[in-house]
């Protein structure tokens, strides 16, 4: 079983897919969803047999195959996974088929042909998995720069009003942080030929690479500020939320579940054992950075009048917890960060959905113009609250484990800085409680008073700009509760939040291992200085 | 009695073989009936053309100095000769496309009459065909694989001037916008004499300080007396000159006027061919004859690559025109190919120099490409080219945007595409070599670049058709051949690059 080529498998099944539905006539769009449903499925399938074919004991990297790919730059197309990029791969592998099916309707009735949504959905699947996957820092540079092209066309081909701005920011910010990083990795290729005589980009030769501290802190620079662009980190986070709120909610979902952890992804599995020194000489900036994200994005998610805003927020906040997490150099503390990264994935995932589903349905991003909704629609109102305690981290939910993972991981080496952290929390709570409470309780307002389309808006309250931004087709909606195909999206998420919340250990057996290595590679594990 | 020099006539073959073509070409055109005059002289220039490229496949290996060291058939050179042999090919296929101009060809019969006048507005439609253009295109497809080969500063004038006086007289033979193909082939003409007129200066200044005009012999005298005043500035005009044909900053103030006037095809054969040529040239006086002298040129290249990166990236941001958008972008690629140049090593080590023919290639195909495309995008009064036309493009004509789209990423160098591998080859090459704020530079600018590129895409997929927006061509069999051709190359020097930069490295070795 172990001899199949699960990883290649799980980039060619849905490239293909989506050359496939790409070459589909316009006018069969049920097919083309019908056929990227079921690649996606297909993925997913491939993702869980890959996890009962890896071993947790065994070598670090397992299901590795690789191919010479260009041998004058020393690059091989190698593949390989460890329980790290594993459980991000089940997390790709879980995340699309739902997306896919949120999605049913979202590219319909514009002029853009439906299949390309799903062409470009599966085509940034399989970039998604060929950066988790790659083995060789090239192959791995290829897919995370590649990746941005499937994202930027989803953006500015699907999203909301101010989608050409908000896509191009995208591009150029992370492409920006993309060539910085090019001139690291260009460093690092000539680097290792002074020192073997023949360069190469094979990660395990590079780990055990004796770099000099010096050049170690002008390469980590293009990594990290690629990888906290990514991520992001304050204050290379300002594009995220005008993404995150512009992008249709399947591609905002893939952009904050699963993209921004290449980010985070990337600190643990390049910056720390490919410069070990200059990871623990930035550690403290990199620690100062995390902190004021977890509490300025806090605040500022407080602020936003715009659902989809609030939730990108939400997530840079959570992004400072997973790079606290993973530059304490403890044990613990690293395998929170990776548990956090799934958690969050499906957490904020979910609540992307779940605002999406309200969005459609109210056709207004503004929190302003919900209220009472869960008198209406109890089935949308229960998932969201489910995703938004997913996200302050209640307990029961999944993400409580690995906030606490991290925050006693934490504890012992960076007390101050986790300490700050905790307040994150508290903050947590308030943004995430609010909302719902102002969208979900209280008087019926905004979108529930108007069931008759022929009625002018209520005057006062959100109700004057709500004109703005509510498009025609669904001023006569009245607010309906999550129809099947919803319920379908929504159960397996809300399932698989309250059995990590309860039963986390399955995961956390993949990655630990991984993590331990992870730190054996920089020599700090334990967690020294 | 003067004896015949030894010439090694195999080693020639591709050049004689151009020549040959070009010089038929002339006799067809004094001798073959009107009617099938066309055909005639496409398929001559094809001829020869492909079969300089199959001469230079079979004599791959070759490494000889011929014609009493006027030549040097090196790895090198054959190298870039078949990119400009394919290329060159390429071109003449855009040249020769029949079915988009409603006139049935691209080129107005009568150059030289003035613009405007009643003559001028009835040759715009008159339904004859110019077939003088392919003679002139291929002496000067000739004059460029000269010009690479050439191992004798006197030589390579030849072959300089052998390229450039066609390119002048074709860059003003546009069948539509008379006054800008006219304006162009102006300019080009008068500030090409001026740069000729720098090397030819430059030339007698290094032949006053090394008593030769050898390459080998310049290397000697170099050695003996690198810091020669005479040397030195010899150097700088030779380089100034060869400089200006490469269209780097800030030489390159032509190229914007000259790529928007002239007619889109010749703009692509100039920006693909001429490029390969130029730098084919530049590599070899530097690295033969001025190899031993790094410290004289060094600065020199270093800063006019950062120029040429800063002007085309930032420049290139300020157009609202397409031709002259993609000819800053010329001027950026310029400077990302010195970067390439700066890698060579002090003993000729390095991956610089196939770093550099990498790139002329993987630049050649996609600029080609890329200018392909615009011929098909059209409105009443000929090409399309501004900007604002193309919003919608993507919605109305998916294809032609999907082949623009790959080109432009290609361009701005995103992974999976050709442009990314030649950047990744010319900046290891710098770093190698210790260039490495060089390489951040390069860096930045990309991401400037890739900036315009992008707004292209963003016009094409992401805005509104405009309401009376141009047409978009059915493409003929030439066109549709040179699009499938690119494309298929843009990606596969992408994904696949293997094989080519291997043999890229091996190609990198200069006789003489």
């Amino acid at each position: 079983m172990s001899d199949f080529p699960w990883l290649l498998a799980m980039i060619a099944v849905p490239a293909i897919g989506a050359a496939v539905v790409a070459a589909l006539p316009r006018e069969r769009a049920l097919l083309a969803k019908q056929v990227a449903l079921g690649v996606s499925l297909v993925v997913l399938l491939l993702a869980v047999l890959t996890t009962l074919a890896f071993d947790a004991g065994g070598p670090r990297f397992q299901l590795t195959t690789s191919v010479p790919w260009i041998p004058d730059f020393g690059s091989d197309f190698a593949l390989g996974v460890d329980g790290i990029a594993l459980v991000m791969v089940l997390l790709v592998g879980v995340l699309v088929p739902l997306v896919v099916a949120a999605s049913w309707h979202e590219a319909d009735g514009g002029h853009r042909p439906v299949r390309v949504f799903f062409a470009w959905l599966l085509l940034l699947e399989a970039m998604m998995v060929g950066v988790f996957v790659a083995t060789d820092v090239l192959v791995f540079y290829v897919f995370f720069e590649a990746m941005l092209v499937p994202m930027y066309f989803l953006i500015g081909s699907f999203g909301g009003p101010r989608r050409q701005y908000a896509a191009v920011k995208f591009f150029v910010y992370s492409l920006v942080g993309g060539l910085v990083m090019l001139a690291s990795v260009i460093g690092l290729y000539v680097v290792s030929a002074a020192v073997l005589g023949e360069g190469t980009f094979a990660f395990d030769t590079l780990t055990r690479l004796d770099i000099d501290p010096d050049v170690q802190r002008l390469l980590f620079l293009g990594f990290f500020i690629a990888f906290a662009i990514k991520a992001p980190l304050v204050p290379f986070h300002t594009w995220l939320p005008d993404s995150g709120a512009e992008a249709p909610v399947g591609g905002a979902v893939l952009l904050v579940g699963v993209l921004d952890k290449v980010g985070t992804f990337g600190f643990l599995r390049y910056c720390l054992p490919l410069f070990p020194d200059a990871s623990r000489f930035y550690a403290p900036f990199v620690l100062v950075l995390a902190v004021v994200g977890i509490l300025y994005a806090a605040l500022l998610a407080m602020g936003q009048s715009d659902m989809k805003r609030l939730v990108s927020y939400t997530s840079i906040s959570h992004f400072g917890f997973i790079a606290l997490g993973i530059f304490a150099f403890t044990t613990e503390a690293g395998t929170g960060a990776v548990l956090y990264m799934v958690n969050h994935g499906l957490a904020t995932g979910l609540l992307f959905l779940v605002v999406g589903m309200l969005i459609a349905r109210g056709g207004s991003r503004r929190i302003a113009d919900y209220g009472g909704v869960a008198a209406k629609a109890p089935l949308l109102a229960g998932a969201f609250l489910v995703a938004g305690l997913a996200s302050l981290a209640l307990p029961g939910t999944n993400s409580f484990v690995s906030e606490f993972l991290v925050l006693i991981g934490s504890f012992p080496e960076r007390p101050v800085f986790t300490v700050l952290a905790t307040l994150g929390i508290i903050l947590a709570a308030l943004y995430v409680l609010l909302m719902y409470q102002r969208t979900m309780h209280g008087p019926a307002r905004g979108v529930l008073l108007q069931e008759d389309p022929a009625e002018p808006l209520p005057a006062g309250g959100g109700g004057a700009t709500a004109t703005a931004t509510r498009t025609a087709p669904h001023r006569s909606l009245r607010v309906a509760d999550l129809g099947r195909r919803e319920l379908a999206v929504v159960a397996p998420l809300v399932a698989l939040i309250l059995v990590l919340g309860f039963y986390p250990q399955p995961l956390i057996d993949l990655i630990e291992p991984a993590v331990v290595a992870t730190l054996d590679d920089m020599g700090a594990s334990g967690g020294t200085d | 009695m003067i004896e015949a020099p030894d010439i090694s006539w195999g080693a020639l073959s591709p050049l004689l073989l151009v020549f040959g073509a070009a010089c038929a070409g002339i006799l067809v055109e004094a001798f073959v009936p009107r009617s099938v005059r066309h055909p005639v002289q496409v398929g001559l220039a094809l001829v020869g053309t492909l079969g300089a490229l199959a001469a230079t496949v079979l004599l791959a290996g070759a490494r000889e100095v011929t014609a009493v060291g006027a030549l040097a058939v090196d790895g090198a050179a054959l190298f870039l000769q078949a990119t400009i042999a394919g290329l060159g090919a390429l071109s003449l296929l855009l040249f020769a496309e029949r079915s988009l101009d409603p006139a049935r060809s691209a080129f107005v019969v009568s150059a030289a009459v003035p613009a405007g006048s009643p003559r001028d507005r009835e040759l715009a439609t008159v339904p004859r065909v110019q077939t003088e253009v392919y003679p002139l295109a291929t002496f000067a497809i000739g004059g460029m694989m000269l010009f690479v080969a050439a191992n004798d500063l006197l030589v390579m004038f030849v072959a300089l001037e052998v390229l450039s006086l066609p390119l002048y007289l074709i860059s003003g033979m546009a069948r539509r916008r008379r006054l800008l193909s006219q304006e162009a082939a102006v300019k080009y003409f008068l500030l090409g004499a001026f740069a000729s007129a720098f090397f030819l200066y430059g030339l007698a200044l290094v032949y006053g300080a090394a008593g030769s005009v050898r390459l080998s012999e310049v290397r000697e005298a170099v050695g003996t007396d690198g810091g020669g005043v005479l040397l030195v500035l010899g150097l700088a005009l030779l380089v100034v000159g060869l400089l200006f044909k490469a269209s780097v900053a800030p030489f390159h103030t032509w190229t914007p006027d000259v790529y928007q006037g002239a007619p889109t095809a010749v703009t692509a054969f100039m920006a693909a061919c001429t490029k390969v040529a130029a730098f084919g040239a530049i590599l070899r006086l530097l690295y033969v004859a001025f190899g031993t002298a790094e410290w004289t040129w060094r600065p020199l290249v270093y800063a006019a690559a950062i120029v040429s990166m800063v002007v085309g990236a930032v420049l290139g941001l300020t157009q609202t025109d397409l031709k002259r958008m993609l000819a800053y972008s010329s001027v950026a690629h310029a400077g990302f190919l010195l970067t390439g140049v700066i890698g060579l090593g002090a003993a000729g080590t390095g991956s610089g120099l196939a770093a550099t023919m990498f790139y002329l290639l993987a630049y050649g195909i996609t600029t080609l490409g890329a200018f392909a495309v615009l011929t098909l995008v059209r409105d009443g009064d000929g090409e399309a080219s501004h900007l604002s036309q193309w919003a919608g493009l993507g919605a109305r004509s998916p294809i032609t945007a999907a082949v623009m789209t790959l080109f432009l990423l290609a361009l701005a160098g995103i992974p999976l595409t050709a442009g990314f591998t030649g950047k990744f080859a010319v900046f290891r090459a710098a770093i190698e070599q210790g260039a490495w704020p060089l390489a951040v530079v390069a860096l930045l600018a990309s991401a400037v670049a890739a900036f315009f590129y992008l707004r292209v895409v963003v016009l094409m997929y992401f805005s509104e058709p405009v309401a009376d927006g141009p047409t978009v061509g059915v493409p003929g069999v030439p066109t549709t051949l040179v699009l499938a051709v690119t494309a298929a190359a843009t990606l596969a020097l992408g994904v696949v690059p293997g094989a080519v930069l291997d043999l890229a490295g091996r190609a990198a070795i200069f006789v003489g």
